[in-house]
């Protein structure tokens, strides 16, 4: 009988805790209808952003959540253009706010002067001034806090305040985006600057960002902080004090659903609106899901600066020769594998930049699908001899190549397998072998550990320099500690020269033919098999509006105070 | 008495201490760092800026000088901070422990309710109907993946009949009901799990104690069926059930991931989940010790109850 006296006890003990629990922040997810709500939106996401600092560490469900909240100085907009975030005009050397200028230790610099707007405040009416900016510089150069970017704060050498409004940042580099300052987010001097003065080091710990992350003090969007579940979900509600467009909506619930099941079946019953498509479902889930249900929901498929590619290792021998590598690039039919797999919404890439990019060049090689080319390729490198289906040499070597990528990645898994089989029609024996993301990211790529082929993808910005990617100086090896992201190993002095000189010249019209070489020696030497751009999906109810994909690294939340809601039939 | 808890305490402490250099070193074996992870999505990033955060964040000294720097910092009562989260490793493991135990023994309780009845009543019955059917339940409840429950119970509570939320955890300040609605499928989806390991060990057990001659003593006595089963049998019928569930104590606090997943339910599952991929030796270390702890504990409270069910056990002595 006693043990019976123990169940009571404890479902006394469960349901107190219950009780007494504070819960969280998640919105009552009632299968209610946005119609009741309309000035509620509830995202779906499938990561939580850690730290809440936005010059602390990069991470894309951080991104999504910081364009709600602030801006940075500058960024690119959806049409890809780089605008002004947090300054009244951008500047630049035709409209006299950036000039050239010596830099101390004699070299060509730039200074480049930034007007904050006016009547713009932290989010606790304090006014955001230029001693917020040179304080976020503070932080951000300081080595022991753990900035992401470096560079930028190496780069810009000397920060002065001219006044409240305006700074002058002086550059010891001249560089065609001289002008983009996407990394720097002021800090609220009057709540961070004292945690910072007691201790850098910590610092990063110590910040109201990471402590304190409701305090309204600590952004300057169109919405501040109202709660957080730790793990699950971000509520946003409107700033009073935003400067700019009213947002429509007055809260933003932004929830993490890691499954993606889960995560339709979340939308589905009404316990999220639309499923962001910086990082929500996969393509193929969301072609399944339009089948289904495409006509209940407005669904954008963004294509975008997603390059999913594949890095051969120019080490290998057999990859050595050019002729495989063309070889290689005509057995394989791209453009089956985008309508076969993505029904179309996935472009065929034919070099790392995007065709939506200014940038971008189409006199460049293309590799159409055509074995016979790809025969007469392999059969020019002495891969001559048929046996049981396998191409050999006249060393008697087999034409093995084994494929790497992310395993539990289905989309991945699908194309490695059509890759194989198209492989196998020219006598390529393809081996696949797949790693944890984890171990793929952490070891495989960076100690270029993949004999053959690595599969993966890049994502960058409008007229990103490929540098680290690209020059020969970015390959990872043993002296460098493995740093660097030129995991092919490309070593070509004209490509690293017309890199160099890319960075520098300020003028668009002559920096064009630079693009254009460098695209083309890609195309030609295919050092990297380009397979198609991404495309992210946005699941969005129908009535949402003013949401506007961007398909690069600034998100549409940077846009969010345009969001709003607007029934068939009415104006919004 | 004393003398067997001081030296179960003394055996618990080198369990944990040998556990977390293993824990440490296998976290800190795995092929990658964050600083990988950042240059994956970013490719920007330059490699002076990448061995900066290396040395930041200790990753570039031998691993062993780092577990040692831990366990100093450690016995000194500072476990640091969380490097995903970037707070205190307590604030962090707090909130998803409170939410682990308010989840997992509520599951744990509604299963241990329905499994011990279920699996009684198979056992006073065997090969009858009941007998039959507590079985085919409780395969089925083995049997069937607690993710495909998950989605299934969602589908039909949340997407079609739309009565409950599908995910998350109730808003502050919220109603006892609110709570409520925010457990039950997750509960629900352990509890299912649980019943049918729990019923079959019930029962194998009860069916044991059935045949013992001290039951056959009482028939004979002319005590009643139900008293000879619920009062005779299902006590010393306990003592091995009592085993299974002191292991899955240790499971209260550790979390179930998978459905912690589905469910966006943020507890101790995900949590260890998202600190060991991301690296985060401090928080990961933590939270795995807690669970060891825990179940070290749950096996010492087992011990004490085999002596409350069975007076002819003696804890800590020669004899049993």
């Amino acid at each position: 009988m006693k043990l019976i006296t123990v169940f009571p006890l404890l479902l006394a003990a469960v349901l107190t805790l219950s009780a007494c629990s504070d819960g969280g922040s998640t919105p009552t997810a009632d299968k209610t209808p946005a119609s009741e709500a309309p000035k509620t939106l509830t995202i779906g996401l499938a990561q939580y952003p850690s730290t809440m600092h936005p010059n602390i560490e990069t991470m894309v469900a951080k991104s999504y959540v910081r364009g709600f909240l602030a801006r940075s100085m500058t960024y690119f907009d959806a049409d890809w253009n780089l605008v002004c975030g947090l300054c009244v005009q951008l500047p630049t050397l035709e409209n006299g706010l950036a000039v050239l200028e010596e830099t101390p230790d004699g070299k060509q610099g730039v200074a480049v002067t930034y007007t904050l707007p006016e009547g713009v405040t932290w989010g606790d009416g304090t006014p955001l001034t230029t001693a917020d900016v040179a304080f976020a510089w503070e932080v951000g150069s300081d080595t022991k806090t753990g900035s992401n970017n470096l560079e930028m704060y190496t780069r810009g050498y000397q920060l002065d305040v001219v006044d409240a409004r305006t700074f002058t940042l002086h550059i010891n580099k001249l560089t065609f985006d001289y002008n983009h300052l996407g990394d720097l987010y002021p800090l609220p001097k009057h709540l961070e600057a004292e945690i910072f003065a007691e201790d850098s080091y910590e610092y990063r710990h110590r910040t109201n960002y990471n402590a304190n992350t409701t305090e309204p003090g600590l952004w300057w969007g169109p919405y501040l902080i109202a709660d957080t579940q730790q793990g699950t979900s971000v509520t946003l509600k409107k700033n009073p004090h935003w400067y700019g467009k009213a947002p429509y909506f007055d809260q933003v619930v932004i929830r993490a659903i890691q499954n993606t099941s889960a995560m339709e079946a979340n939308l589905r019953s009404g316990t999220i609106d639309m499923i962001a498509g910086e990082l929500g479902i996969h393509l193929d889930q969301a072609l399944a899901f339009q089948k289904r249900h495409g006509d209940e929901y407005n669904i954008i498929y963004k294509s975008g600066l997603h390059y999913e590619h594949i890095d051969l290792n120019m080490e290998n021998p057999i990859l050595q020769d050019k002729r495989v590598r063309k070889a290689l690039m005509h057995s394989i039919d791209r453009q089956l594998i985008s309508d076969l797999l993505f029904q179309g919404r996935q472009p065929v890439a034919h070099g790392s930049v995007n065709p939506l990019d200014t940038i971008y060049s189409d006199n460049i090689t293309k590799y159409e699908h055509d074995t016979a080319k790809a025969i007469a390729f392999f059969e020019a490198a002495g891969w001559t001899e048929m046996k049981e289906g396998i191409r050999y040499n006249a060393a008697g070597d087999a034409l093995r190549l084994e494929i790497m990528s992310t395993a539990g990645d289905k989309t991945r898994e699908k194309v490695e397998q059509v890759l194989q089989s198209q492989l196998k029609v020219v006598g390529v024996d393809l081996r696949i072998r797949n790693e944890a993301p984890r171990v793929f990211f952490g070891q495989t790529t960076r100690e270029r550990k993949f004999s053959a082929m690595a599969m993966f993808a890049w994502i960058s910005a409008p007229e990103n320099v490929p540098r680290s990617t690209l020059h020969s100086s970015e390959i990872p090896m043993p002296e460098n500690n493995y740093a660097g992201q030129n995991y092919s190993t490309i070593n070509i002095p004209e490509l690293d020269a017309a890199i160099e000189a890319l960075e520098h010249e300020l003028d668009t019209s002559k920096r064009l033919p630079i693009w254009e070489r460098i695209q083309q020696i890609y195309s030609d030497e295919v050092p990297v098999m380009p397979l198609y751009f991404r495309a992210n999906s946005y699941v969005m109810p129908k009535w949402l509006k003013g949401l506007r994909p961007t398909g690069h690294l600034d998100q549409s939340s940077n846009h969010a105070e345009y969001w709003h809601r607007e029934e068939a039939g009415t104006q919004g | 008495m004393t003398r067997f808890l001081l030296m179960r305490g003394l055996q618990s402490l080198v369990v944990l201490a040998v556990m977390s250099f293993v824990i440490y070193g296998l976290i800190g074996l795995m092929p990658g760092d964050p600083i990988d992870l950042m240059i994956s999505s970013d490719p920007k990033m330059t490699a002076a800026d990448a061995a900066r955060l290396r040395t930041l964040y200790g990753l570039d000294i031998p691993l062993y000088e780092r577990y040692w720097n831990w366990l100093l910092s450690a016995l000194s009562g500072d476990l640091g901070y969380s490097r995903l989260f970037g707070q205190p490793v307590l604030d962090v493991l707090f909130p998803a422990l409170r939410n682990s135990l308010m989840l997992l023994g509520t599951a744990f309780f509604m299963a241990v309710v329905i499994a011990i009845p279920l699996g009684t009543l198979a056992a006073a019955k065997p090969r009858s109907a009941t007998d039959y059917s507590v079985n085919l339940l409780a395969f089925a409840g083995i049997s069937i993946p607690s993710f495909w429950l998950a989605l299934m119970l969602i589908m039909f509570f949340s997407v079609t009949l739309g009565w409950l939320p599908a995910g998350g955890i109730a808003p502050d300040g919220s109603s006892f009901l609110e709570n409520l609605r925010f457990i039950v499928l997750p509960a629900i989806t352990l509890t299912i799990v649980s019943i049918g390991s729990y019923s079959r060990y019930v029962r194998s057990s009860m069916l044991e104690v059935l045949r013992q001659d001290y039951i056959r003593t009482a028939k004979a006595k002319g005590a009643s069926g139900r008293r000879i089963v619920w009062l005779h049998g299902l006590r010393n019928a306990m003592i091995p059930v009592v085993t299974i569930l002191a292991l899955d104590f240790g499971f209260l606090f550790s979390g179930a991931l998978v459905t912690e997943t589905i469910y966006s339910w943020p507890g101790m599952g995900k949590l260890i989940f998202d600190s060991v991929m991301g690296n985060d030796f401090n928080l990961a270390l933590v939270a795995l010790l807690f669970a060891t702890a825990v179940t070290l504990l749950g096996n010492l409270l087992a011990d004490l109850c085999y002596a409350w069910l069975d007076p002819r056990i003696v804890v800590g002595g020669d004899e049993t």
